[in-house]
């Protein structure tokens, strides 16, 4: 139990540090939503009704930036091979550092959420409506893009291809996501359905993520 | 306790690096691989730490009356150091020794023993490659494991660190452990010598 949260503790004030991936994931997410309307135009009827797709895109790509290296530096400086020995079951290990990820790039992006969405014209209970899909969705995205950064160590390739992997794997994700967040702001679908198969997708997620991951890691081990 | 490996076989990206390889190693004895580059010092080290899995063999534990794996009970020095620049030496520390399961609340003690006392507050990115290797060899110290996995554990050290490690390595020796050492250089300890062959 020690030895998870020494983990996970590392792992947060790792990314919290100055050069940590916490803070970029954040400025990246701003960066695409106050390009949007200088993209779309300034109709405001208009970006009320992109708004959460455009939230929701956003917040996937921010939480992909930084999560290629979610193994491969730990890979590069050899801390990955002690914590291949080590007593703890490298499936929980992954979980940790997933967990970690998440808590420090995934959540800022939640809190994030309502400040931007006033750029998008969203009024207060459509972004809180976007913020609870975010934070049930999200981790969905972090545990199954897990297992391409764990790839990306087997085949000793990072970034783009970790992009390539993960983002077909998000689609379930980003349908069910924006669904929830369209059906609490405009209807006429009930909010329930989408958002309990979202949360659905993250907890298989948690399941198959470190299984998957670990596996990949144990395979590619040289 | 006594460390047993037997015809062991590696093959590495399609290629045979070894065969046929036996050693042996017993409580209290430091057992230095020694050969040309490329002959497979490295690859046998990381067999036995398990990261690497035998093409044919095996290699056992015997006598440790655990039923922890050869892995879980051996520490592992490579080439790389895993420490993180961002953190202090002293979190660079504490964190394997939390990880690893050692003991809580000597860290300072350590520190002061691998002479990195006065840099305890240090991002581990201002550190010189022989302070890094002094932090590394800082985790077998704070956390107790009877088999020692070494990977040219002087290069980088000064004469002092160099003195200092033998001291270091003879203790654990002196309290019944055992080190697998692959190296070029003497470590100043008394090893049996496993002599790796030329690649061919």
């Amino acid at each position: 139990m020690t030895a998870l949260a020494a983990l996970i503790r590392r792992d947060i004030r790792i990314a919290l540090r100055v050069g940590g991936g916490a803070l970029i994931g954040v400025l990246f997410f701003l960066t695409v939503t106050v390009l949007m309307p200088f993209a779309v135009g300034p109709d405001l009827a208009l970006l009320t009704r992109l708004g959460p797709a455009i939230l929701w895109l956003g917040a996937l790509l921010a939480s992909l930036l930084t999560l290629d290296r979610l193994f491969t530096a730990d890979h590069e400086d050899g801390s990955l091979d002690l914590i291949v020995m080590s007593r703890m079951p490298l499936e929980l290990a992954c979980a940790a550092k997933a967990l970690a990820h998440w808590l420090a790039a995934g959540l800022p992006l939640i809190i994030a959420t309502p400040a931007l969405g006033l750029l998008l014209n969203l009024d207060a209970a459509s972004t809180s409506a976007v913020a609870l899909t975010l934070l049930a969705g999200t981790p969905a995205l972090t545990f199954t893009g897990m297992i391409g950064a764990a790839l990306a160590v087997t085949l000793h390739r990072g970034g783009l291809l970790l992009a390539v992997l993960v983002l077909p794997l998000s689609v379930p994700v980003l349908i069910f996501g924006v669904a929830a967040s369209q059906a609490a702001i405009t209807g006429p679908l009930s909010f329930g359905t989408p958002f309990s198969i979202l949360c659905a997708l993250s907890l298989v997620s948690f399941v198959i993520g470190p299984f998957a991951a670990a596996a990949s890691l144990r395979h590619g081990l040289d | 306790m006594q460390l047993l490996g037997r015809s062991i076989c590696c093959v590495r990206g399609g290629r045979e690096v070894f065969s046929g390889l036996d050693f042996e190693a017993a409580s209290g004895q430091a057992l230095a691989v020694t050969g040309p580059n490329g002959s497979g010092k490295t690859s046998l080290l990381r067999l036995i730490a398990g990261l690497l899995v035998p093409s044919a063999g095996s290699i056992d534990l015997k006598g440790g009356g655990t039923e922890l794996t050869l892995p879980e009970q051996s520490h592992y020095l490579g080439h790389r150091d895993a420490l993180k620049p961002a953190l202090s030496v002293r979190e660079n520390l504490s964190f394997w020794r939390d990880f690893l399961g050692g003991d809580a609340g000597d860290g300072e003690q350590t520190l002061a023993q691998i002479g990195l006392g006065h840099a305890a507050h240090l991002p581990a990115a201002y550190l010189s490659a022989g302070q890094r290797r002094r932090l590394s060899i800082g985790r077998l110290l704070a956390v107790r494991r009877p088999v020692w996995l070494l990977d040219e554990p002087t290069s980088a050290l000064d004469a002092g660190g160099q003195d200092l490690f033998a001291g270091l390595m003879r203790d654990h020796l002196g309290s019944g452990g055992i080190i697998i050492a692959a190296t070029h250089a003497p470590l100043g300890i008394e090893t049996r010598e496993l002599r790796m062959g030329g690649a061919t």
